[in-house]
């Protein structure tokens, strides 16, 4: 179990260093920041003055591996805008952030979760074909088309809800339901396909063949066994409670870390969007390791006991 | 007359495949005494597994079961769901084929073990335990009480199906159906197996339905016989005669194609054609397609019913009698 | 029968590392597949290669057939010694002996239509023209028994016998000397089993291919080789004649496992019924591989590995206590 863990923390890391590198990589073939950041009529000492100050006159290779120097040193550089500390812009807007996704994320598997055991268990009746076009529907509409229909509907026409800001808890309620939805449509799909698996599955007959009763095979027998691909969705879920609500908080105007890798991106804000990948970029990470860690506690056949059979 | 522990009165099975009703069971009869052992023999198709399933309600909500099924002289076809759980594995279990997949892979040995036993014994968990072990043991499982706390994908195949035998017993049932519970399995676990089902047998008194393709697991585990073909009951007969003095052409058929360990080391006669499919079943005798003795007129016309043919000896065979035992006998099967 | 062995396989083996436990650091074990594996086929005669799940049949067939390289010993077919390459020399062998699986559905193209699957080989190896190439098909059809009008059907139009009919055609189209079957009809419904053992049977006496028979299953084995070994934990425990071997076994496992075979005719007859399950190829025991579960065995069983040794006429047995039987030795205790 422990080199189980061992080895998916290695990777995890690698991963991260990863992204670092191609985003680094990425950011810096798309153009000089001090032009964009300076006016187009600034005198040619004031850039040279800016490149120089925010090390921008050195190589690409030299900035790279200042960059990662500093990192280590848990420097994460300066926002080119008004030079403070990259960590501390980003990590103001985080709580904002949660503040939709957290519920939003509880409302996706509130949701979508019992829905899809449901549809599983009832299958091929009215009920599960209904939650199965609502959850299509749920998924492939976008979230800007969700989000400003909803404002239409209750900001704009009932007028009982506001259209943005982050003023009193009334305002987050539109965007998390926008950020919900497509999440328990999905968690709905996921949970039924996965119980429908199981519940073909002979453990279950040989269940019912012994005589459970069927809520309890249901309980005791195929949850845990759907429980297992279920958590991957759910893993990547939690994943993207930092950076998940981009698009969201850009039509709320709310002013969370998504709408910030937005600004910092347009104004080629490259520290800024540097920390706010590596932050993405962990939070993933951590999850998948998360949901290993919790394959290997839920599924006994991940453990690594494989070769040694007993007579 | 005592009541027999098992009646089943033509018993007929549909499924409902969206587009129309396809017949997979055709009518079955049979009367299994206390204690009595009763071989199923059939290939694919057949209808020899879904007999049961259906019979216990453990078929999915496809399936259209109809007829009767007494236990005990209780009618238990179209008892409600927790009727039937209240009956499976208490009075009546049931073991499958492939033991490794069915038991729950993220449950432990003992975990499986101790649900059925308190379930059917009302045991306190703590008693279940022990009495798990002890179960394992009854079952030739060396080193039972580390196996309790494994799991089933660190057990050979040999060993989980033992597993599924003692949970079968957990419940001190009066019936254990066994459908091909050693098809999956090497030939030497399979001895082992047929040796435990035996011993079992002998010690609790337990009535056994064995459902095979392989005539000579029946021939070892059974009393009476009854070969199925495409849903129907063709032939059923004590053990010694269906070997002996098989009277269905597809008997004698599946006797002379099925290569034997001993015996004359003869060519084997084939049987020609294959299987119908249950849609597309020909309008009188089912096998009347691949039959040698077919004959036209009467074969062809309507399905001959199940006839006595001698003293606990029936054959569902038109030709059976209008011609002497002899002379069918005598007949060569091309 | 004096001609030179079509193929001959010598001190054969294979083995793989395979780690003990999933992680990165686990100790590595080695996995005998095959240990020491040889046997001669002669031209058109059948060998049956039997034996329980890991004993290492599987893999011999793909070490005969050069599939994958052996970690030493050595194959020669026709002469010339089999190289797992993938270059020419291999592939032109190829020509000369084919393969046949348990499932015929899995072998078989969904997407083309069955005439077209079994015209492959010729196709490949650029034989004949696109006329004589069709004709050879017929032919061939016509040899399995398989009517002419299946020529362009789908595989999963026909049934389980009908495919299995097809992959033998296939097979035989190059006209192979040697053709390796690896549980050719364990998927097929007992009924349809008989079809085409007579139909491989009289395949060999048309054509005069020899067969490479394995499987699990002794009483078919019993009515298609000419001769049969047993194997167990990658190695030939016994070899000889099908008749005297099922009726006078004379290794120890070979008593288990003929015993061990329900038969109609001896019902309720003694069984020898072997304890517990085979041990794991990972950790072969010591000395014989059979010794710990086996009702004869001796401290030299437990210490020395027993050689196959000539047995009577063209049989070999590795065994310190050939010819003893289980069920005497147990009469007689």
């Amino acid at each position: 179990m422990l080199a189980y863990i061992a080895t998916r923390v290695g990777r995890a890391i690698f991963t991260i260093f990863l992204v670092l590198t191609f985003s680094f990589t990425i950011l810096a073939a798309t153009g000089d920041p001090a032009l964009l950041i300076m006016s187009v009529d600034a005198p040619p000492e004031a850039i040279e003055a800016f490149r120089e100050r925010y090390g921008l006159d050195a190589s690409v290779w030299q900035q790279y591996i200042g960059y990662l120097g500093n990192l280590l040193q848990g420097n994460f550089g300066q926002s080119l805008r008004d030079g403070r500390d990259a960590w501390d812009v980003v990590v103001e807007r985080i709580p904002l952030t949660l503040a939709l996704t957290v519920p939003a994320f509880l409302l996706k598997i509130g949701i979508g979760i019992p829905a899809g055991i449901y549809a599983a268990l009832h299958r091929n009746s009215f009920l599960d074909r209904l939650v199965m076009m609502i959850s299509v529907a749920g998924y492939t509409v976008p979230s800007f088309v969700l989000g400003l229909i909803l404002i239409l509907i209750f900001a704009v026409n009932l007028g009982v809800l506001p259209s943005g800001g982050q003023d009193t808890w009334r305002h987050a309620i539109l965007p998390i339901v926008t950020l919900g939805t497509a999440g328990a449509a999905i968690i709905a799909r996921y949970t039924r396909s996965a119980m429908l698996e199981v519940l073909g599955q002979p453990y279950i007959r040989t269940a019912r063949a012994t005589g459970v009763p069927w809520p309890k095979a249901v309980r005791r027998h195929a949850l845990p066994n759907a429980a297992i691909p279920t958590l991957t969705v759910v893993g990547l879920m939690v994943g993207s409670l930092i950076a998940g609500a981009v698009v969201v908080e850009s039509v709320f105007s709310w002013p969370g870390v998504g709408r910030l890798l937005i600004s910092a991106v347009a104004n080629r804000d490259l520290m800024i969007v540097q920390a706010i990948l590596l932050l993405v970029a962990v939070c993933m990470v951590t999850s998948n390791l998360l949901v290993d860690i919790a394959y290997g506690l839920i599924d006994p056949r991940l453990r690594g006991r494989s070769g040694s059979r007993k007579t | 007359m005592r009541e027999p522990l098992v009646r089943i009165n033509g018993l007929t099975i549909d499924f409902d495949t969206g587009q129309s009703n396809v017949r997979a069971l055709h009518g079955f009869d049979l009367q299994i005494e206390k204690g009595e052992a009763v071989g199923i023999v059939g290939e694919s198709g057949s209808g020899k597994s879904i007999t049961w399933l259906g019979a216990l309600g453990l078929l999915g909500p496809r399936a259209r079961v109809a007829g009767s099924v007494r236990l005990d002289g209780r009618e238990i076809l179209g008892l409600g769901e927790r009727e039937m759980a209240a009956i499976r594995g208490k009075r009546v279990a049931m073991i499958f084929q492939d033991p490794t997949s069915s038991l729950n892979p993220v449950h432990r040995i003992g975990q499986q073990l101790v649900e059925s036993l308190v379930l059917h014994r009302g045991m306190s968990a703590r008693s279940a335990s022990a009495e798990a072990r002890r179960l394992l043991e009854r079952v030739q499982i060396a080193a039972a009480a580390q196996r309790l706390s494994e799991y089933p994908h660190e057990l050979s195949g040999g060993m989980n199906q033992r597993v599924m035998i003692a949970m079968a017993l957990a419940g001190e049932p009066d019936l254990l159906i066994a459908d091909e519970p050693t098809t999956a399995l090497d030939v030497t676990i399979q001895a082992q197996i047929l040796e435990v089902l035996k011993e079992m047998r002998r010690e609790t008194g337990m009535g056994l339905v064995i459902i095979s393709h392989d005539l000579g697991i029946v021939a070892e585990l059974a009393d009476r016989v009854v070969v199925m073909y495409a849903g129907r009951p063709v032939e059923t007969a004590p053990v010694s005669r269906i070997f002996d003095a098989p009277c269905h052409p597809y008997t004698r058929g599946l006797l002379a194609a099925l290569p034997e360990i001993d015996g004359a080391l003869e060519r084997l006669v084939a049987i020609p054609g294959q299987v119908p499919e249950p849609h597309k079943l020909p309008p009188g005798c089912p096998f009347a397609p691949r039959c040698a003795q077919v004959n036209a007129k009467v074969c062809d016309e309507t399905v001959p019913p199940m006839r006595a043919i001698a003293q606990d000896h029936a054959a569902a065979c038109a030709l059976i009698h209008t011609a002497k035992p002899e002379a069918l006998r005598s007949l060569e099967l091309a | 029968m004096t001609s030179a062995p079509l193929i001959s396989v010598s001190e054969l083996r294979r083995t793989y590392k395979v780690k003990t436990t999933g992680g990165w650091f686990s100790p590595t074990a080695e996995l005998k597949a095959v240990d020491g594996v040889s046997f001669d086929i002669r031209p058109g005669e059948t060998l049956g290669l039997v034996g329980e799940s890991g004993c290492g049949k599987s893999t011999t067939a793909k070490l005969v057939l050069g599939l994958i390289p052996a970690t030493s010993g050595k194959v020669v077919f026709e002469g010339k010694p089999v190289a797992a390459d993938s270059k020419r020399a291999w592939r032109e062998q190829r020509r000369r002996m084919q393969m046949v699986y348990q499932d015929p559905l899995g072998a078989l193209d969904r997407r083309l239509p069955v005439g077209t699957q079994a015209m492959e080989p010729l196709d490949i190896f650029g034989e004949g023209t696109k006329v004589e190439r069709r004709d050879r098909m017929l032919a061939l059809f016509d040899a399995v028994g398989l009517p002419r009008t299946s020529v362009d059907r789908y595989p999963h139009e026909l049934s389980g016998g009908q495919r299995q009919r097809v992959v033998l055609a296939r097979a035989l189209m190059l006209r192979p000397s040697l053709l390796v079957c690896d549980e050719p009809i364990s998927a097929l419904d007992v009924s349809i089993q008989a079809q085409v053992i007579n139909l491989l049977k009289d395949l060999q006496e048309q054509l005069g291919v020899a067969y490479l028979f394995i499987s699990h299953d002794l009483k078919v084995v019993r009515h298609v080789s000419h001769r049969v070994a047993v194997m167990y934990l990658g190695r030939i425990v016994e070899s000889g004649r099908p008749e005297e071997i099922m009726r006078a076994p004379a290794h120890p496992y070979s008593q288990a496992l003929i015993s061990a075979v329900p038969s109609p005719r001896a019902r309720g007859k003694e069984r020898i019924v072997l304890e517990g399950d085979p041990p794991s190829p990972v950790d072969i025991p010591k000395g014989c591989a059979f010794h710990p579960r086996c009702p004869l065995a001796t401290d030299r069983c437990r210490s020395e590995a027993p050689e196959l040794h000539p047995f009577g006429e063209q049989r070999h047995v590795a065994c310190h206590r050939a010819g003893v039987s289980i069920t005497s030795a147990r009469g007689a205790a």
